[in-house]
């Protein structure tokens, strides 16, 4: 195995709805390699939402550890909280969250705004190779408006790899598109994976969504309930090729 | 957090909503635009009226006849008959901070020359009040003491009533005039002045020797006026008390009795009337700086709006790496260039709309610099003070309900 990019021990995470304490996370281990495509799923309730705060440094744990690139989150402030989500992590929303009215550029340019140690013509650069990289090069101009929902998550995704972050930490990122264009999605994901080698968290609860990913581990009641390697790792290119050729009607 | 990465969010931020932020600059635009106007109208209406008054003399003190109580009797200070020449004389003698001292005494009437007539004013005074009034003689000469001792019957005109006595190529000097069928001769012309601060001609008038005017035109021995000069505007308080001291001793005022006449000083006038105006410009600049306010808080409930509505954006921002600070300083940065950007076009609106009223209604200005430096950096103040609560509430939100916010 190669490095651990995430280390997750006896992970807590405790609420105070007024005098009931709520335990949404109850002592959870695992850790997560670097290169790894890795699915969370379970059902409302499970933990899920939680556990990805945590994992995006926008939560801190109760309990327990959560080392994120050997870093213990824990021990970070506020503002060190922001500087490593920004340079460490890549997110992927499931409503894109994309500022309107602003060019695909310009979004994709964001992360970089909140990164001294980038000048304007690298952060240039670094947006059009992200954008690339998602293939809608030829789309740097357009506003959100002006992108299909695919293209819309696609250049969510270039932003989330402008920064070259350690994960890209994506959030029920197909739950709003069609069946097609989540393909199309997971596609670009697995192309990442597999060629740039990026570790990807994926958190859904579609199982034919989780085909296509290396690992899964699925939660229940806050507790870790499986943790499979996907052995037939599904390709999102051929189960795309597989789809009706045209599906109207 | 580079600053200009701030400004560009900021600015995209601004971009964005480009009709919003001009409605909202528009409150702060009027406010500094009228501040402007209001304070470059009142400033102008100020000096105006110095320089007018100055160009009187600023030395210049009159001593009017006062009506004091006799057995509860007031009569009109101009039937008043306590200034006389001795008075003069007294004042001519003894007073150390005087430079010059006239006798006035003046009537109004009708002046007559060939066909054409004019009423107007006929001031008896003595060759020293040239020099009080700084009047100068356009053509001609001014009459002497000569004159003065043998009443001569000799006259300088005014150039109002030059304009309505002789045609544009008649030469006036040398000419008979008749003042109430009095023949005066005209030795001189005075320069023009122009109009008196209280929108008087000073030009409408003909000025004679007071011992003419007194005994071939009025019969009278009293004056209404004496008009003299303190050595220097400085001096003039310490003037008026040397001749409230010589007249009442010469009016032999018992220590109770009250003034029978009144001392005014050119500076006291100034005062009076620059403090009428001031109190003006002070009320106005206060209507204007209040609409200054009110823009303020338009700004604040446009961020406050702003805020809400991109509670998502906050929370993206936060989660892709934007510090607290960073998102305080992007709605502060956006309230101030709102303000900053409003303040600029209102410094603009306000010097074109007072430019526009010297232009049109021709009244005195004077945009001075402390205006639009005082109200630009008010505008800017404005921007930090109402934008800071809107930004600091940005700022504290949680990106985990930021993100989830519908």
């Amino acid at each position: 195995m190669s490095e651990k990019i995430l280390q997750i021990q006896d992970l807590k995470r405790e609420f105070r709805m007024g005098t009931e304490v709520v335990r949404a996370l109850k002592g959870l281990s695992f850790d997560v390699a670097a290169g790894e495509f890795v699915t969370i799923m379970g059902s409302s309730g499970s933990g899920k939402t939680t556990l990805l705060n945590i994992l995006g440094c926008l939560d801190k744990p109760t309990d327990g550890a959560y080392l994120l690139d050997g870093v213990n989150v824990k021990d970070l402030n506020r503002d060190e909280l922001a500087r490593f989500r920004n340079v460490k992590i890549g997110f992927v929303f499931q409503s894109y969250n994309l500022l309107p009215r602003t060019s695909a550029i310009e979004n994709v340019e964001l992360p970089l705004l909140y990164n001294p140690a980038i000048g304007s013509k690298e952060r240039r650069e670094r947006a059009i190779h992200a954008l690339e990289a998602v293939k809608l090069a030829e789309r740097l101009d357009h506003t959100p408006s002006q992108l299909s929902g695919g293209q819309q998550q696609r250049v969510a995704i270039a932003r989330a790899l402008v920064n070259e972050p350690v994960m890209i930490l994506a959030d029920e990122a197909t739950g709003n598109l069609d069946t097609r264009t989540s393909y199309e999605i997971m596609a670009l994901m697995q192309e990442l994976n597999q060629e740039q080698n990026k570790t990807i968290i994926f958190v859904t609860h579609e199982p034919d969504i989780a085909a296509f990913s290396s690992r899964t581990v699925m939660l229940r009641d806050g507790k870790l309930q499986t943790d499979t390697q996907n052995q037939a790792i599904k390709s999102a290119r051929e189960a795309l090729a597989a789809l009706p050729e045209s599906d109207d009607y | 957090m580079k600053v200009a990465n701030l400004i560009r969010i900021a600015l995209r931020a601004l971009q964005r909503n480009k009709l919003r932020a001009f409605l909202t600059m528009l409150g702060i635009i009027i406010g500094v635009g009228a501040v402007i106007t209001m304070m470059s109208i009142g400033e102008g209406s100020k000096q105006s009226i110095q320089s007018s008054l100055s160009s009187m003399g600023s030395n210049m003190i009159t001593i009017q006849p006062q009506s004091n109580r006799t057995g509860g009797v007031r009569i009109a200070s101009s039937e008043v008959q306590v200034l006389t020449l001795s008075d003069v004389r007294v004042l001519r003698r003894d007073a150390t901070l005087l430079t010059a001292i006239s006798p006035q005494a003046s009537t109004n009437g009708q002046v007559i020359k060939g066909a054409m007539n004019w009423s107007t004013s006929l001031q008896g005074v003595s060759p020293e009040y040239f020099d009080i009034r700084k009047l100068t003689v356009r053509e001609g000469i001014a009459f002497t003491e000569d004159d003065v001792r043998s009443a001569a019957k000799v006259c300088l005109l005014g150039q109002t009533v030059v304009e309505n006595l002789f045609g544009s190529n008649e030469d006036p000097i040398g000419q008979i005039i008749r003042f109430n069928k009095i023949p005066f001769q005209v030795i001189g012309i005075l320069a023009a002045k122009g109009q008196s601060s209280f929108g008087q001609d000073q030009d409408d008038v003909i000025i004679a020797p007071y011992t003419t005017v007194q005994k071939r035109v009025l019969a009278i021995t009293h004056f209404q006026n004496i008009y003299a000069s303190a050595v220097s505007e400085e001096a003039s308080e310490a003037a008026t008390d040397e001749i409230v001291r010589l007249l009442r001793e010469n009016h032999r005022l018992r220590p109770e009795d009250e003034d029978d006449f009144r001392v005014r000083t050119q500076a006291e006038l100034i005062n009076t009337l620059s403090s009428t105006s001031s109190m003006m410009t002070v009320l106005l600049t206060a209507v204007a700086g209040i609409s200054l306010v009110i823009g303020g808080i338009g700004i604040m409930n446009i961020m406050y709006v702003s805020v809400t509505e991109r509670t998502r954006e906050i929370g993206l921002r936060m989660s892709i790496g934007a510090r607290g600070m960073d998102i305080l300083m992007q709605f502060l940065i956006e309230a101030i260039m709102i303000s900053v950007t409003g303040g600029l076009i209102g410094v603009f609106l306000g010097i074109s709309a007072s430019l526009l009223v010297a232009y049109t209604l021709g009244w005195p200005i004077v945009i001075s610099q402390s205006s639009i430096v005082l109200s630009f950096l008010v505008c800017a103040f404005t921007g930090v003070f109402f934008g800071y609560y809107p930004a600091q509430k940005a700022s504290r939100l949680d990106p985990i309900e930021a993100l989830r916010y519908e």
